[in-house]
């Protein structure tokens, strides 16, 4: 789970990192007043979406005075903003956050990962901080400085320090360094993130350590225990298709196909993906019902898939080990009368019980198209979403 | 002899008296497997499915001289049972449980290195469907009736995938030595080379199919020990290859990803290594069917 800039700014300050002072705005008029309740001279404006690269994109403007505060916020509030990490749709931008505007000395990268193959978390941090992080990464990969820590006892002030030096850090703010890393990985540690990315991490001209950007995720699975976490979640910034599966209990991502899937089980919904594209066919939808298939969830399922207004056809792929294959076609069945679902609807069902259920599916007397493999089904199911395209058209 | 389980393991149920732990019990203990009884605490002393239900996993071995368990302890409670597992001698551990924070999981990782490599407890999972022993013995949530007994481990990542390539060899007259689930969160408890290593010592495994996807290092890594230790033919399937390059929230991710974490990159090297690659999850059990083949007129 992703949360905004000045959410992650506030729980980072909580653990010891510094931030500028800001604060949140939803109209162009709240953007001066905070402005001036912040003070000084310059302010920059920012469009709080869940997204990196968005100065690049135009979401942070700098200005000097109440009408360039007022222009800003009115161009940025209401629309949305598309970064190269969004893609081209873009995220809405409903809250800005306006922030004093910091004399910039030296600028770092710093982040926070959970390391799959060290199994551990690693820190990251580079001299070369800012927007082209990425390029200088894989320019000069030996600028990337990674400490990974000890779950045992957790990160130490000395390996805080050796990334201060290896940073180059004057000697009069290397403490101030030391706090900032320290503080940040308790906040991973402790809010069980899964991300913390500072960049960039800012000495100022009057010798402070200040967190000028901040991003933070959050493991989905250890929400149970941090509700001040979960409290954060903004669903304006997820794709409502998204929303509306996950709400429900269904993993959904959308796609741009033609052929909607309902699958059991995250690895086989990827391979129907698979076989689908080398069957010449587009997927509309990556879909995982989750290991117990009941006739609810594929209910649920059937009604997250055709909010796509693409889809022409569907593909129903679930190999039943708990959940029985009756139990399975009878979910279909009744999804597609509840439905009074047109589209041709492709089922392939496989493991316990898969007579009665190729039976049930028989004997409704709906048009459904069966299918005995893996192969079969995508075969069928693109002849399927191909045949309704040129009806159609 | 198929590795980690048999028809002779002594298996314990953790979380034995749950609704999900009863239903899974009970299924393999009709499959055959050999289990000596359960743990729940605050219930020891007490009967369950006609098994003997203990409060803590050390007081089950000592009684029951059981080397292998399962868990099916709900998340924010797994950790805790694996560690206890790993505490009380137990040799194997499979734990189905999905939704283990990973930073639960780094800790048990971490915790299971205080133990020597030869005396540490193998774990596979969490959130898989286990490991079976065809005709021998169930220590998983799997449909037992897809998998027929034979000469070929399998290794996956996801459960319902490693059931579509057991019901493929099955189709094709191939059966299974073990199919092991190593599941499929970020962190778990053994990679595909940890497997890989199991089954080329197994004098019952003459080929093994694992079935990777996109994302993390573990193909990468097994690619590299299946070109340099193995003498047994490895075959694989990376799901994945049509998956959308996921979006993400800034950097980090694209800093400090290595080469091969892609589908795609990982199929090339694993090709590179002298694995067969099935060119669709359609195709699993043929390209195993004719690596197969091409042993016995080697033999």
């Amino acid at each position: 789970m992703d949360i905004h800039e000045y959410q992650a700014k506030e729980l980072l300050s909580k653990f010891g990192v510094p931030i500028p002072r800001g604060g949140l705005a939803y109209s162009p008029e709240q953007a001066t007043y905070r402005a001036n309740e912040i003070g000084g001279s310059k302010w920059a404006v920012k469009a709080q979406i869940h997204s990196g690269a968005r100065g690049k994109a135009g979401g942070i403007k700098l200005c000097r005075n109440d009408s360039e505060l007022w222009e800003a916020a009115d161009a940025l509030l209401g629309k949305r903003l598309a970064t190269v990490q969004t893609g081209p749709a873009g995220k809405i931008v409903s809250r800005l956050y306006i922030e004093e505007a910091t004399d910039i000395d030296r600028e770092f990268y710093l982040s926070y990962i959970m390391d799959r193959a060290a199994e551990r978390i690693v820190v990251v941090a580079s001299a070369a901080g800012g927007m082209d992080i990425e390029e200088i990464s894989q320019k000069e990969p030996d600028s990337i400085l990674k400490v990974a820590v000890d779950p045992a006892v957790g990160m130490q002030a000395f390996q805080a320090r050796e990334i201060a030096f290896g940073l180059g850090v004057e000697p009069d703010v290397v403490q101030r360094l030391e706090r900032v890393l320290l503080g940040a990985y308790r906040a991973f540690r402790d809010l069980d993130a899964t991300l913390v990315e500072i960049n960039p991490l800012v000495v100022t001209k009057d010798r402070n350590v200040v967190a000028l950007d901040a991003k933070m995720s959050f493991d989905e699975n250890a929400l149970f225990r941090r509700p001040q976490v979960s409290e954060l979640r903004d669903k304006s910034q997820e794709d409502p298709r998204e929303t509306y599966a996950s709400d429900r209990g269904l993993s959904y991502v959308g796609l741009d196909g033609n052929i909607g899937c309902v699958v059991n089980g995250a690895g086989l919904a990827m391979a129907t993906l698979d076989i689908i594209k080398s069957s010449g066919g587009e997927p509309a939808n990556f879909l995982d019902i989750g290991g117990g298939a009941s006739p609810e969830r594929v209910q649920k399922a059937f009604r997250a898939v055709l909010k796509d207004k693409n889809v022409k056809a569907l593909m129903v792929n679930v190999f039943a080990g708990i959940n029985r294959c009756d139990w399975v076609a009878k979910g279909v069945v009744e999804a597609i009368k509840d439905l009074d679902l047109k589209l041709p609807v492709v089922v392939r069902l496989a493991g316990t019980n898969v007579e009665e259920g190729r039976k049930i599916l028989e004997q409704s007397g709906l048009q459904i198209i069966p299918a005995d493999s893996l192969g079969d089904a995508a075969k069928k199911a693109v002849e399927a979403a191909k045949g309704n395209e040129q009806a159609a058209a | 002899m198929a590795i980690y389980v048999d028809e002779n393991t002594p298996i314990l149920i953790q979380g034995f008296t749950g609704r999900i732990g009863t239903f899974h019990a009970q299924e393999m203990i009709d499959y055959g497997s050999n289990v000596v009884g359960g743990i729940t605490p605050g219930k020891g002393g007490t009967t369950h499915l006609g098994r003997p239900v203990f409060n803590t996993v050390k007081g089950a071995v000592d009684e029951t001289g059981a080397e292998a368990t399962i868990v099916f302890v709900p998340p924010p409670f797994a950790a805790d049972a694996i560690m206890e597992a790993a505490d009380a001698g137990i040799r194997y551990c499979v734990c189905i449980t999905d939704g283990i924070p990973a930073q639960d999981m780094i800790r048990v990782k971490r915790y299971m290195r205080r133990y020597r490599k030869d005396a540490r407890m193998r774990l596979t999972g969490p959130n898989c469907a286990g490991t079976i022993s065809p005709g021998k013995a169930m220590l998983g949530i799997m449909p037992g009736h897809i998998y027929m007994p034979g000469r070929v481990g399998v290794i996956g990542r996801s459960g319902t995938l490693g059931y579509e390539a057991a019901e493929q060899l099955k189709t094709l007259g191939i059966g299974i030595s073990t199919s092991v689930g190593i599941g499929g969160d970020p962190i778990n408890g053994s990679s595909f080379r940890d497997i890989l290593e199991d089954f080329e010592k197994d004098s019952e495994t003459d080929a093994v199919l694992m079935i990777g996807e996109i994302g993390g290092p573990q193909e990468a890594e097994a690619a590299q020990f299946a070109k340099e230790h193995m003498s047994k033919p490895v075959i694989a399937y990376i799901a994945g290859l049509s998956a959308p390059k996921g979006r993400r929230m800034g950097h980090a991710g694209a800093i400090v990803s290595a080469f091969g974490e892609s589908a795609a990159e990982k199929v090339e090297i694993l090709k590179a290594a002298g694995v067969k690659i099935c060119p669709t999850p359609a195709d699993m059990g043929a390209t195993v069917a004719e690596v197969v083949a091409s042993l016995k007129k080697v033999a």
